[in-house]
């Protein structure tokens, strides 16, 4: 059974005044466990609207949304059991930061979720662990951190419910390099460990296309494309139908083979590429 | 569920009521609540009431937008409804423990309502026509003369416009902040109401620090841009009466006759 399930999902924003916009339209979708999805779309192609729907943030108008077998639109009790199941990580989680210190902000989640002293200990812990949030800096205001920090201790605060959906909007945003790498680090691990499933939500191509292994393009509501990443990629004049990118090493390859060279199309990343064009000055001899 | 707040909010439009000067606008909702603390009975009623349908026809703006606005202030119009009805003066017609219910009483109590909604529809008439942003420049204008006696006219509408800008947006943080922390578990809307109120902590907190954060920013962005008050400062939207205007305050003017005509007689 996916542990994701979306029927023909539809959300409308401000029904019925000037502003009406229709966010999600029509999205089919199911998602198994223990997979890595990333999630891509221009700004207000619907991406966000959609994952709030996956643990009853938003309820939709039309279709339904099941998790796990369960439909958060049924009850509040029922939403509020699929938010413990379903983690969702928003754009700049940093700013939902309030508690005094770090370890109390991290154990916001679990004890919402009505765990022991001992449970709780244990989730803050464990999730700390996940994001390189080192113990020392459990009595520290969360407002005292650096930007990187902060971002790591507010992601810690969805992991330490433990959820087997793990869903992040743009966790990388406006960080440094070696903060963004850092953070998805953080995420592989989670999901390795765990055998969470994850769903991304990302602008960057290369990153997305380095970890997931399923992608979907959002475009105006709708699904445009759903695959593999070497699926996805290899519509490249599609996606930039849609003002997305494709990753720099698809670019490359894409701009080779214009040039004549015998090259796959569906290369996506850098590793891969550095592979296929040693190999073939191989074949054409050093120059 | 805050997405349902209309307060301050703007539908942009091209009706003649959006064209009007915002001063026209301004003095035109002075006089129109002037008129209805004048108006004593049915026909003024009436006649301001006929008023206020034809702007809002004028500028698009559906009755169902204008009552929306009414939602929050049902209580006040429920409660003032009940003290004018149960404590009115006169030949009773029922009475039962303390009350009593009069003619005029009811009388009274059906004038108050109508009057405390046509009072606030009148209101959002002007928001919802009126960009924040013409509002201030309008109100600056017409406070002007106030700066002979020192008062800091420019710096105050320039305030107005920072509030009301923030509004939104202030909003739509509650909303992104409600929603983070329902999604760690967060409950607003379940429990008694001690736990409602500390519920209300992990919203408040990160709401404020927003907003500090926010107006540290708009004073930078201010500065870098060498704002340094109202001394000297030219406009680029020129505000200048025309035709439109004219008649709105001679409609303004007859509306206000009217009711004085009305009340004089005591139809």
């Amino acid at each position: 059974m996916p542990i994701i399930k979306v029927e023909s999902l539809t959300h409308v924003y401000s029904r019925g005044t000037p502003f009406e916009k229709v966010a999600v339209d029509g999205i089919d979708l199911e998602i198994e466990k223990g997979e890595f999805v990333g999630i891509i779309g221009h700004t207000g192609s619907g991406k966000s609207t959609f994952i709030q729907h996956l643990n009853g943030l938003l309820a939709p108008h039309t279709g339904r949304v099941i998790i796990d077998g369960a439909d958060p639109a049924s009850s509040k009790e029922t939403a509020r059991d699929i938010r413990f199941k379903v983690g969702l990580v928003f754009q700049y989680p940093e700013y939902q930061l309030f508690e005094e210190t770090v370890y109390r902000d991290i154990a916001f989640g679990p004890r919402n979720m009505g765990l022991s002293e001992q449970e709780i200990d244990e989730h803050v812990r464990r999730a700390a662990y996940f994001v390189g949030v080192p113990e020392s800096l459990f009595e520290s205001s969360p407002l005292e951190l650096s930007g990187g920090q902060k971002r790591r201790v507010a992601i810690a605060g969805v992991m330490a419910m433990r959820p087997q959906v793990l869903i992040l909007d743009e966790p990388t945003a406006g960080l440094d390099p070696a903060g963004r790498e850092n953070i998805l680090e953080n995420i592989c691990n989670y999901h390795r460990t765990t055998g969470a499933t994850v769903l991304l939500v990302s602008h960057s191509m290369d990153d997305i296309a380095r970890i997931a292994s399923r992608l979907i393009v959002f475009s105006h509501g709708r699904v445009a494309l759903d695959g593999a990443p070497a699926d996805v990629f290899s519509h490249a004049a599609e996606l930039k139908d849609m003002g997305l990118a494709v990753p720099q090493a698809t670019e490359i390859a894409l701009a080779l083979k214009k040039r004549g060279v015998d090259i796959e199309e569906s290369i996506y990343t850098i590793n891969y590429l550095r592979k296929l064009l040693v190999s073939l000055r191989g074949e054409v001899g050093p120059c | 569920m805050l997405k349902n707040v209309t307060l301050g909010q703007y539908f942009p439009g091209a009706t003649p009521v959006h064209r009007l000067d915002p001063r026209t606008k301004l003095i035109f909702l002075t006089g129109y609540i002037v008129a209805l603390f004048l108006a004593k009975n049915w026909a003024s009623y009436a006649l301001i009431f006929f008023t206020l349908a034809a702007v809002s026809y004028t500028a698009h703006i559906k009755p169902k937008t204008l009552l929306s606005g009414l939602k929050p202030l049902l209580f006040i119009v429920v409660f003032t409804a009940l003290i004018n009805l149960l404590y009115g003066t006169g030949e009773p017609l029922y009475t039962f423990w303390i009350f009593r219910i009069t003619r005029q009483g009811i009388h009274n109590a059906i004038f108050m309502v109508l009057r405390i909604m046509m009072l606030v529809c009148g209101t959002f008439m002007l928001t919802y026509t009126t960009s924040p942003l013409s509002l201030t420049d309008g109100l600056e204008l017409l406070l002007n003369p106030l700066k002979k006696i020192r008062l800091p006219v420019h710096e105050l509408s320039m305030m107005m416009s920072i509030a009301l800008r923030f509004i939104p947006t202030l909003i739509e943080e509650t909303d992104k902040i409600m929603s983070a922390q329902k999604a760690r578990g967060a409950a607003f809307d379940t429990g008694k109401l001690t736990d409602r109120a500390r519920a209300l902590l992990p919203l408040l907190v990160p709401l404020f620090v927003g907003a500090f954060r926010r107006a540290d920013e708009l004073a930078t962005a201010m500065e870098c841009r060498c704002y340094h008050g109202g001394e000297g400062r030219t406009r680029m939207k020129q505000l200048r009466f025309s035709g439109i205007d004219f008649a709105a305050f001679s409609l303004c003017a007859l509306l206000i006759a009217a009711v004085c005509v009305l009340r004089a007689f005591g139809l």
